[in-house]
């Protein structure tokens, strides 16, 4: 079943619901990573909470002019309005008073949603014969869509992409240096607006399959779990596109094998798992490297000491010392030490004396820096400069 | 008019007081923390928690509900803390991973658990039903005097009340160390105040708040009252004893102005259906936040003009 719904085999309607949440999972990881390296990745729960009053209104004007109040495009147009009018006040509330932007970001969520949710009610008792199921937006429903919804999507995060392929460049310096940018003649605001305003493209985009609350998370995760990955903006924006697009894939693909199973939670959940995997397993910034390295580096100080102790004929006492040196044919089950043991321990004696030497001459301050107990002496000095330190230790040293 | 008002709208009215009141002021030091977003992932938080609780204990009741809430609640907060320290990742990114993840976790469980029998969905936990805490033994003013009537009143009054009551003790009892640890953190760790645990002590009695209301009023209110009041109040003075107490006085004004534009606003513009009230008080204290940030006189940073 899984395996049909992933080759698109599940019929008609869960084929357009997987190519439309791949084609807006793509976009909105893509974008939402100049959001979080701009660290104001909140802003675009601000941007969807303010989508309701105007999908409400939007509704309400279309069923004052004679037409149907469900029209897609109409209610999309609606909620950009809107959410555009709640990204001017959080801009306004954060840039003219002393509120912080967190403060702003909160008010206008809440307040656009309280409004939303009046005028909701009004809705409903505007004509309750026809129950206008705008409450699907909240959490999204992909049951009843349609070919030219699908379109729209598509169409939507198209064109966001190619808008973001445009500004890249000016959007990763704003985010990373507001203050360059300005002093290189950027309009700092300009640009900052256009990036909460594809955000809030792909939020309007993305109402109809995840809901207003969740395409936030769309926004977020994939951008935070690609960052694991690497360093490079370019890299980042691209694998943050390629977790969005699976989760938005895979989490459509999944949810169109059940009944029971909502589309928009199954690909935020996805979503979390490639973030939860990231944040264990990713290489430099990853919990498990960490711990390795962490792990690594407790070894080689915990053997260099064991070593000097060696050399110098002092009694090993501390457990895991000896395990370790053990375990790496250091000394033997008695702790006496083997052939390689004691061949190591002259050397890490010899290698301590040459930094002890090194750090009392001024004139080598600059390899002195480098000292931390580890690092061998070779790998900082030339063989000559080497050579001659050693002439200075005198010979019953060496 | 008055027995109606008394049975009908009195009730909801204080509750919508009281759990405003109840949440404007922590929302203060939120606000002042930068922090003013922990409320809007609370709330986001309850859903999972009681869909927990209900699924545990099959019946839906209060305080199981509030109980697990409060646990999603600190469970939230710990991972917020867990994934910003691990992940070295930003606190609102943090944040916003873990309580949307949690939210979707919530209606997934929601949708696979067989709750279509009661009356447990994600409206309510949105909106709160703040219009149907009446108060059905009340036959006018002097019920108000009437020990058996007394006893009719909606749980949820007397529970908002203690709430407020109980936040305002703490917020009275660690004054000046929420104060001095809310303006200069470093000077405060430096006297000795235990910085951390008052600030974790702070988000815990946000969440009691959060939670306590959300059952009555919906989560909707308690993401406005965190900030809005907060907020305004910011913008009109530089005393922060002044401005719980305006934080106070805007949430008051929030509750009964959107109650009573909601329950009868409605029927002056000829329409016979009120709309919900939740929303509508929201949307009050966003008015009022929008005044004082045209008309606010402290509204500029310091030395900032125009």
């Amino acid at each position: 079943m899984l395996f049909e719904a992933l080759t698109l085999q599940l019929g008609y309607n869960a084929t357009l619901v997987t190519i439309g949440s791949l084609l807006l999972g793509i976009a909105a990881g893509a974008t939402g990573t100049f959001l979080f390296l701009g660290k104001r990745a909140l802003v675009s729960d601000a941007i969807s909470h303010a989508t309701l009053p105007g999908v409400a209104l939007a509704f309400m004007v279309m069923v004052a002019l004679g037409g149907d109040g469900r029209y897609l495009p109409g209610l999309l147009v609606g909620s950009a309005v809107s959410s555009a009018v709640g990204l001017l006040c959080v801009s306004a509330l954060s840039n003219r008073t002393r509120l912080s932007e967190d403060a702003a970001i909160g008010a206008v969520l809440s307040v656009f949603f309280g409004f939303g949710i009046v005028l909701l009610t009004v809705i409903q008792s505007m004509n309750a014969g026809r129950q206008a199921g705008l409450e699907s937006f909240l959490l999204g429903s992909t049951a009843g869509m349609l070919w030219n919804d699908a379109l729209v999507i598509s169409l939507g995060g198209a064109l966001v992409l190619c808008l973001m392929l445009l500004l890249r460049r000016p959007m990763t310096l704003v985010a990373f240096d507001p203050e360059f940018a300005a002093g290189a003649g950027m309009n700092v605001r300009r640009i900052e607006l256009a990036v909460m305003g594809l955000a809030l493209a792909i939020t309007v985009v993305g109402l109809k399959i995840v809901g207003l609350i969740l395409i936030v998370a769309l926004l977020i995760i994939p951008a935070v779990a690609a960052r694991f990955w690497s360093n490079r903006v370019g890299v980042v924006v691209i694998l943050a596109g390629a977790v969005g697009g699976i989760s938005g894939y895979s989490g459509a693909a999944l949810s169109a094998t059940a009944p029971a199973l909502p589309t928009g939670p199954i690909i935020v959940l996805v979503a979390f798992l490639i973030f939860t995997l990231s944040l264990i397993s990713a290489p430099n910034r990853g919990i498990l490297t960490a711990f390795l390295r962490h792990r690594d580096f407790q070894a080689r100080v915990h053997v260099r000491q064991g070593l000097l102790a060696l050399a110098q004929g002092q009694p090993i006492y501390e457990k895991l010392t000896l395990r370790l040196m053990q375990k790496r044919g250091l000394i033997r089950a008695d702790s006496v030490a083997t052939e390689a043991g004691r061949a190591q321990a002259a050397r890490a004696l010899l290698d301590e004396r040459r930094w002890q030497l090194l750090r009392s001459d001024p004139a080598h301050e600059g390899a002195a820096a480098h000292y931390d107990g580890l690092t061998p002496l070779e790998s900082v000095l030339t063989k000559d400069q080497l050579a001659e330190l050693d002439r200075s230790l005198g010979p019953e040293a060496v | 008019m008055g027995e109606e008002f008394v049975a009908l709208s009195l009730p909801p009215i204080l509750i919508g007081i009281f759990a405003s009141i109840a949440c404007a002021i922590p929302g203060n030091f939120l606000v002042l923390r930068r922090q003013a977003l922990i409320g809007d992932a609370i709330s986001h938080v309850v859903l999972p928690g009681i869909v927990l609780a209900f699924i545990v204990t099959g019946t839906v009741s209060t305080w199981p509900m509030m109980l697990g809430a409060g646990l999603a609640a600190l469970v939230t907060v710990a991972l917020i803390e867990i994934i910003r320290h691990l992940g070295k990742i930003e606190p609102g990114a943090a944040m916003g991973v873990v309580f949307t993840a949690m939210f979707a976790a919530g209606v997934l469980v929601l949708e696979q658990s067989d709750t279509s029998s009661v009356h447990l969905d994600v409206d309510h936990a949105l909106f709160g039903n703040l219009e149907s805490l009446i108060w059905l033994d009340a036959t006018g003013w002097s019920s108000l005097t009437d020990m058996e009537a007394l006893h009719g009143l909606p749980p949820e009054l007397t529970r908002m009340a203690v709430t407020m009551a109980f936040v305002s003790l703490l917020t009275w009892v660690f004054w000046r160390p929420l104060k001095l640890s809310t303006f200069d953190e470093g000077f405060a760790r430096t006297l000795g105040l235990p910085v951390v645990a008052i600030g974790l002590g702070l988000v815990i009695v946000a969440a009691i708040a959060a939670v306590a209301a959300f059952d009555a009023v919906g989560s909707i209110i308690v993401i406005a009252m965190f900030i809005c009041p907060a907020a305004a109040a910011r913008l009109m003075t530089n005393s922060l004893e002044a401005q719980i107490g305006w934080s106070i006085g805007f949430a008051t004004i929030s509750a009964i102005a959107g109650y009573v534009l909601a329950g009868y606003g409605p029927v002056w513009l000829g329409f016979d259906n009120a709309v919900s009230a939740a929303g509508m008080i929201a949307t009050v204290s966003g008015v009022i936040l929008g005044l004082a940030s045209i008309f606010g006189p402290c509204r500029n940073r310091v030395g900032l003009r125009g």
